[in-house]
């Protein structure tokens, strides 16, 4: 990508005002110690810098600030942990979940961790076979509705006019409409199975994303930064996305784990109804069975309450982080240190 | 007066919205879902001619009429309340089988959805108050996870818990099924006693949405200066709590009404499914099961226009709510 | 200025410290603070932002949230006398009403409900910020005078709420209009109403004109001193120009980095700025009469309240900074000169016999300042 004079600003760079104009405080001079230099400033990159540094920069700093909040880390831990059984906790499984066996609708034991289904398949096994796939597809529709966000958010943000009016219509249209009906009407169309699910999910609720970075973008366009990149002559797609999306990382962000919180809900749902393939392993698809053994007559607690405690807890995990986030955004939010509170709630008014 | 005129036109075109998406999906489905439909309703028995006509025109089949044509019948027979003939409960029209299922889910619906909003915005106005404190600090972690429970999980779960091992309450169906339907006290009595449990999962599930945004919305509002003037003023506690404070805390739920009635009216629908609620849930599965488009789409557009409608209440509430758009300006939905 | 101090004193602040939690150090925003507000005056707070002024006027409030914390001292009010009061305008109202002179930080909730407002009343800062948004003006004033005049009928609130709109020069038909439809100047207008609708002993102003426009401004400052002339109340006027308070004040305190540096008379404090800060702080608006002195301005910046430097906190910065004054924490105390009123104290070593014989006058200190000016403006 090019680089110009003109495309320098980050967004934390308070750089600007410390250009070289050879002034400096005055306080300085007499008294070489302000008392004021205990806040570390985040890392700010050489003005040169070129784009995907200042990105991964910008990447850096939020982590820095993510892993500082209680919220995030627990959110976090949560999340690494299902990332973690995703990826190897199908290599410790020996056989294929789905083979059969003539033990059926058996009690949790030591040979069955979480006991067996009416057709004798191994529960644990399927757990830990589905969370792979519920977190594939979960994380990757994810990123496909952040990116159909991201694009028409940004573009109707940035071009304003009748472009934008067209874009914020649609986005308000499919933000009113309801996206699990709709994606259920769409589904039954198309073949079964988690490529469809993906799709009709991102069809349907990419709304919110689009209208949050929308409003962002509105009040970046009038920056300094992208008045200079413009009069720099850079086109309007290098500005929108290497200019505008990097100062927009952290809410792309933001918006990514509240997706997946939804897209994961979503999928499953879906799956429970059986628009999913019914041949492959996941969270929802044991949902679908279950419900259609009549697991929950039969008795088998063991069938039904792990997948969705699966997802709950992943769920809780993105709450979590975004909270935390949310609290980052807005530090009205954040709680007080808890010492002293007694003492203060005596001085202070009712 | 400006801004319910551009309001009304918005939903207006999101209804028109939904109604020409309806359309356009059949027709640029992959293979020719309609056709093995219409087939499948042929090897089911004669089919009146208006009825087949009705098929024509909502799916596009064995025509020749431009797709201009197509689309206004498609439209007329939507005002006229045509909406073609359910395959699954076969002869009867979608429009019947959506009568019947309608009201269940409406009052279902609604009286969930007031009881969470009240419910969540009155906790979520005490958490913030009293923040810090225990009650505050338990709540905030138990909503969250709360927040992420499929709906159709809790409701399996209450249902095993409240419906099979205690036995405590029915678990399937609206009502009694031998007793008649009517206004009798008897049978409101055990509708009642059947709504208990679908009512508390959407319940559970859906107050915490409300919950969380209205806290937040409220400890932010605390820090305003009108909140620690109006203690200045001396004010009673609870005027400042709710006069002040949750009067305009409470502006983001509303807000945000669209986005949370969409997760709720969804985890409705599952919850419906698992307690064989006769609502449109029910109908719902039944469609997806029996690959039955018409009333697929039919309760498609049914729960759109009640989602439209109750977004639109939400809009002319905030606009009682707050006198700043009262002028001109518009909130975007 | 000849009576006796005992049967004025209205408010008495002794020793009032306030502390901020932070993750990375506590803020000391308030430091031993005392001072007497006398009835019917009106005492100017001074200083830079983040001296600690508004922090103190929230605390003689109690409007102090979490992580502010008062970490000791008092606030006494004393009610008028019973014999002296004209019974007709102070009834007693309220059975939480104080009777007798009483730490307002330590009344129970109920007597601090009964005090707020109808003895002491604050005009906040930023007007658009402390209406609520979603309540008329009307309405904002009646509901104030039905928590404190319970006595007072639907119409007899409304007939008081449309003379106060009257009183700050607003049209009784505004009674009815939402905050975003009044302009800047008419809302802090309205709040000023809100303030009188009790007829309150003492009102802290905090900065009540600086988001408004020069002439918006002087209008609504000339208007505040009218009512303050006419109904007789005190006022705590907070704001960083010091300027405004030699026309308004009768008394100054300046404040830096959380304790009061001087104290005196209004007259005073123009003609004999003692403390160096003080001196920096009055040239540091051009004025419009008096000597043209060349404007210096104090160099560098307030100080990190969670590290305020020993001895005394302005010594980085001043330019008369000698041997004691790193190390030696200057008290507020009388000066030591025979010609000089009593009521002026001032925080410095400059005044004190023990570091420095002859106290330097004003010119010395214009002197230093100059000496500085010049020497930043050549390097």
């Amino acid at each position: 990508m090019k680089e110009t004079p003109f495309s320098q600003s980050s967004p934390s760079s308070s750089l600007d005002e410390q250009h070289p104009s050879g002034t400096l405080p005055p306080a300085t001079t007499l008294n070489g110690n302000t008392g004021a230099a205990t806040y570390v400033s985040p890392t700010v990159l050489p003005v040169s810098a070129p784009v995907y540094l200042r990105f991964f920069t910008g990447m850096r700093s939020v982590w820095e600030r993510l892993t500082a909040n209680k919220k995030i880390s627990a959110g976090t831990g949560i999340v690494g942990f299902f990332v973690l059984v995703a990826i190897f906790g199908p290599m410790l499984i020996r056989q294929d979940p789905n083979t059969l066996s003539q033990l059926s609708n058996a009690h949790p034991s030591a040979a069955h961790l979480l006991g067996t289904t009416t057709l004798g398949q191994d529960i644990f096994g399927q757990i830990i076979v589905g969370t792979r796939t519920s977190m594939f597809w979960g994380i990757l529709t994810g990123l496909l509705v952040t990116m159909l966000s991201v694009i028409v958010g940004l573009i109707g943000g940035y071009s304003g006019g009748f472009v934008d009016e067209i874009l914020s219509l649609l986005t308000n249209v499919f933000l009113v409409l309801p996206a699990l009906p709709l994606a259920i009407v769409l589904a039954s169309y198309f073949p079964r199975g988690p490529l469809t699910i993906a799709m009709v999910i991102v069809f349907t609720s990419w709304a919110w994303g689009a209208r949050v970075l929308r409003s962002q973008t509105l009040s970046m366009r009038s920056r300094e930064f992208v008045t200079a990149a413009r009069a720099g002559g850079e086109s309007r797609w290098h500005i929108i996305f290497a200019e505008i999306l990097p100062n927009e990382i952290s809410i792309v962000a933001a918006n990514f784990v509240s997706t997946t919180l939804y897209v994961i809900l979503a999928e499953a749902s879906l799956e429970f109804l059986g628009l999913g393939d019914a041949s492959t392993v996941s969270w929802g698809t044991m949902f679908y069975w279950a419900e259609k053994s009549d697991a929950l007559f039969l008795g088998l607690w063991w069938w039904f309450v792990p997948p969705g405690l699966c997802i709950a807890l992943l769920g809780a995990g993105l709450a979590f982080i975004n909270f935390g986030i949310d609290e980052i955004a807005d530090p009205r939010l954040r709680s007080e240190p808890q010492q002293k509170r007694r003492k203060m709630q005596k001085a202070v008014s009712a | 007066m400006r801004h319910i005129l551009r309001r009304i036109i918005f939903y207006l075109v999101a209804l028109w919205a939904s109604v020409t998406l309806n359309f356009f999906i059949p027709r640029l489905a992959p293979g020719d879902p309609a056709q093995a439909l219409l087939g499948r309703f042929e090897r089911q028995g004669p089919i009146s001619p208006a009825a087949l006509k009705a098929l024509q025109a909502a799916f596009g089949i064995d025509t020749h009429d431009p797709l201009w044509d197509q689309y206004f019948k498609y439209l007329q027979n939507l005002l006229t309340g045509n909406l073609g003939l359910s395959f699954t409960y076969y002869p009867t029209t979608v429009f019947d089988v959506i009568a019947q299922d309608i009201v269940w889910s409406l009052v279902l619906g609604g009286v969930t959805v007031a009881i969470s909003f009240t419910l969540g915005c009155l906790i979520g106005i005490f958490s913030a108050w009293r923040r810090g404190s225990v009650f505050d600090a338990t709540l905030a972690p138990v909503m969250t996870f709360l927040s992420a429970i499929p709906y159709f999980w809790l409701a399996l779960i209450i249902l095993y818990i409240f419906g099979f091992k205690l036995g405590w309450f029915p678990f399937s169906d609206g009502y009694d099924t031998t007793l008649d339907i009517a206004w009798t006290p008897d049978f409101i009595l055990s509708a009642l006693f059947h709504a208990i449990l679908p009512a508390l999962t959407i319940i559970i599930s859906a107050i915490s949405g409300w919950l969380l945004v209205m806290r937040n919305s409220m400890i932010t509002t605390l820090s305003e200066d009108y909140v620690l003037m109006a203690q200045a003023k001396g004010l009673s506690s609870r005027r400042v709590m709710f006069a002040y404070a949750a009067r305009n805390a409470i502006l983001p739920n509303v807000t945000g009404f669209a986005l949370a009635l969409g997760f709720i009216v969804s985890g409705q629908l599952l919850t419906e499914i698992v307690f064989s609620y006769p609502g449109i849930g029910f109908s719902l599965l039944q469609a997806v099961q029996g690959q039955d488009y018409p009333l697929l789409q039919g309760i498609f557009l049914v729960i759109a226009a009640a989602v439209l409608g109750a977004n639109f209440l939400a809009d002319m509430l905030y606009v009682a709510l707050d006198p700043r758009v009262r002028l001109d300006r518009s909130a975007e939905a | 200025m000849t009576t006796t101090v005992a049967t004025n004193k209205l408010l008495e602040v002794k020793n009032l410290g306030v502390d901020y939690s932070a993750a990375n150090g506590t803020v000391h925003a308030v430091i031993d603070v005392s001072f007497t507000l006398e009835r019917g005056k009106v005492l100017g707070l001074a200083g830079e932002s983040g001296s600690g002024k508004s922090t103190l006027a929230y605390a003689i409030t109690r409007l102090l949230r979490p992580p502010a914390l008062i970490t000791g001292g008092k606030v006494i009010y004393y009610p008028e006398p019973i014999e002296k009061s004209n019974g007709a305008k102070h009834a007693k109202n309220n059975a939480w009403e104080l009777d007798a002179p009483t730490d307002i930080l330590q009344c129970s909730p109920q007597q601090l409900r009964a005090f707020r407002w109808d003895t002491m009343a604050i005009v906040f800062q930023s007007a658009m910020n402390a209406l609520n948004p979603v309540m008329n003006i009307g309405a904002q004033i009646m509901d104030v005078l039905q928590t404190h005049r319970p006595e007072m009928g639907p119409d007899a609130r409304r007939i008081r709420a449309i003379e106060l709109l009257k009183l700050v020069g607003i049209a009784p038909d505004r009674l009815r209009s939402y905050p975003h439809e009044l302009s800047g100047g008419m809302r802090q207008r309205a709040v000023i109403a809100i303030a009188l609708a009790l007829n309150p002993e003492i009102i802290i102003m905090d900065e009540p004109t600086t988001a408004l426009d020069v002439v918006v401004q002087r209008e609504i400052l000339t208007e505040i001193m009218q009512l303050s002339k006419e109904f007789g109340f005190s006022v705590i006027f907070i704001t960083h120009d010091l300027s405004l308070l030699l026309e308004l004040a009768d008394n100054v305190a300046i404040m830096y980095a959380g304790r009061i540096v001087e104290y005196a008379s209004q007259d005073d404090l123009y003609s004999h700025p003692r403390h160096p800060y003080s001196y920096g702080l009055l040239n540091s608006f051009p004025t419009l009469y008096g000597p043209r002195l060349k404007m210096a301005g104090i160099p560098g910046t307030p100080p990190d309240l969670r590290a305020i430097p020993s001895g005394c906190a302005f010594h980085p910065r001043c330019p008369l900074a000698f041997e004691p004054c790193n190390r030696v924490l200057p008290i507020l105390q009388p000066l030591n000169m025979a010609d000089s009123e009593q009521s002026s104290l001032v925080a410095c070593h400059l005044y004190d016999a023990r570091f420095r014989e002859e106290p330097p006058g004003t010119e010395e200190i214009g002197t230093h300042y100059a000496a500085l000016a010049e020497r930043s403006e050549r390097s």
